[in-house]
């Protein structure tokens, strides 16, 4: 048993002034994924058979391109985001919170990079 | 981790019965959360018969009848019995709420009375709120201003400026709404949960108050403001029909609007 104050308990906690950045971050990205998913939805879902020559030459446009780095970079900034609230909430080990949020970065980074780097490779390759 | 489920030696056993005599034909059941600390016992869940035909229509009503008649031991906070005080705040059929607003007849079937959730618990009914108490106090719910006030009167306030704060100011800390957020179970070491931030809000929005930037500054964190995910448990238990939910966006707002 502690025999600290419950006001003392507060004193070292005081604002980290890291709350506005995440917030508004977070909302943004949320509304500019909703563009972009529509966008994505549709996109995809008049793109015929998905033959393999059918989605390099859509990735390949430009636009489409262009389009689609905008959107992994927005869905992915966006979820990091969100699942870093989700560890925080529920992890309270500092250990385990510190590693796992990490990851979960370094995860959400790899993810990214990959993704981009195939749209690039893809449209930036020769014309299909 | 979040503890999701109760310790084992707070784990509730069914307990004591208490039947009503048999002459008594308007019967209603209670079963009340029963937790002794100078028993090393688990909590007990007792059932007490209540006559209601000698009885008040409120939970609080016969609450006391049971302590008064039935059982001396049963241990509750009440003080004003008619929602002002916001002592006898419990979870009444599930719901956080004021046992002396909350009338018996609404409640269906067995009338289940527990203490406010994820508190440590004295006896009983009765919460530890220290922790709740010293949050509200570390949000400095006092007036702080550098301009003296004027020699001869009060400070005045516009009727317009009065509207904003007399929501938030009828909030009576009963602790229904910070114990009904699931953030403020998981985290209320740090989290300052609904109450202590709709006061928080209550003092930036005064118009007589001059420390509104350090008032936003102290909550510029991730977990003392920020851990509100808009779950809004606080705005549907709250007994006085207050919105700490509202309160909290718009502290989130002032201080969005300050840095962009």
């Amino acid at each position: 048993m502690s025999l600290i104050s419950s006001f003392n308990r507060f004193l070292g906690l005081d604002a980290a002034d890291k709350g506005v950045g995440h917030w508004w971050a977070q909302r943004l990205t949320a509304v500019a994924l909703v563009p972009l998913g529509l966008w994505v939805v549709f996109a995809f879902a008049s793109l015929g058979d998905f033959s393999y020559k059918l989605v390099v030459i859509f990735i390949q446009a430009p636009m489409n391109s262009a389009l689609l780095i905008l959107t992994l970079l927005m869905l992915s900034y966006h979820s990091k985001l969100g699942v870093q609230v989700v560890i925080e909430d529920y992890v309270h080990d500092t250990i385990l919170k510190s590693i796992i949020l990490i990851s979960a970065s370094f995860v959400h980074v790899v993810v990214v990079v990959v993704g981009v780097f195939s749209v690039l490779k893809i449209s930036l390759g020769t014309p299909g | 981790m979040a503890q999701f489920r109760l310790p084992a030696n707070s784990k509730i056993k069914p307990g004591k019965n208490y039947p009503a005599d048999n002459n008594v034909t308007n019967i209603r059941k209670f079963s009340v959360y029963r937790y002794d600390p100078d028993l090393t016992s688990n909590p007990t869940l007792d059932t007490y018969d209540v006559d209601m035909d000698t009885c008040g229509p409120m939970v609080l009503d016969a609450l006391i009848k049971i302590k008064n008649e039935i059982d001396p031991t049963l241990t509750f906070r009440r003080s004003c019995r008619e929602g002002i005080c916001g002592s006898c705040a419990m979870n009444i059929d599930g719901v956080n709420t004021l046992a002396c607003l909350k009338s018996a007849e609404k409640v269906g079937g067995v009338v289940k009375i527990y203490p406010l959730p994820h508190m440590p618990v004295v006896k009983d009914l009765v919460p530890d709120l220290t922790h709740f108490y010293a949050q509200y106090a570390s949000v400095k719910p006092w007036l702080e201003a550098n301009t003296p006030p004027p020699s001869d009167q009060e400070r005045l306030q516009s009727k317009e400026d009065q509207e904003q704060i007399n929501n938030p100011s009828a909030c009576i800390l009963c602790a229904c709404c910070s114990t009904a957020c699931p953030s403020y179970w998981w985290n209320s070491d740090r989290f300052l949960g609904p109450a202590a931030l709709l006061q928080a809000y209550r003092w930036i929005v005064d118009s007589r108050d001059e420390s509104t930037d350090e008032r936003l500054d102290s909550l510029e964190d991730s977990f003392k403001l920020y851990r509100c995910h808009t779950i809004l448990n606080c705005t549907q238990a709250c007994p006085k029909d207050l919105n700490p939910a509202k309160a909290i966006s718009e502290i989130k707002k002032l201080i969005a609007r300050r840095d962009h």
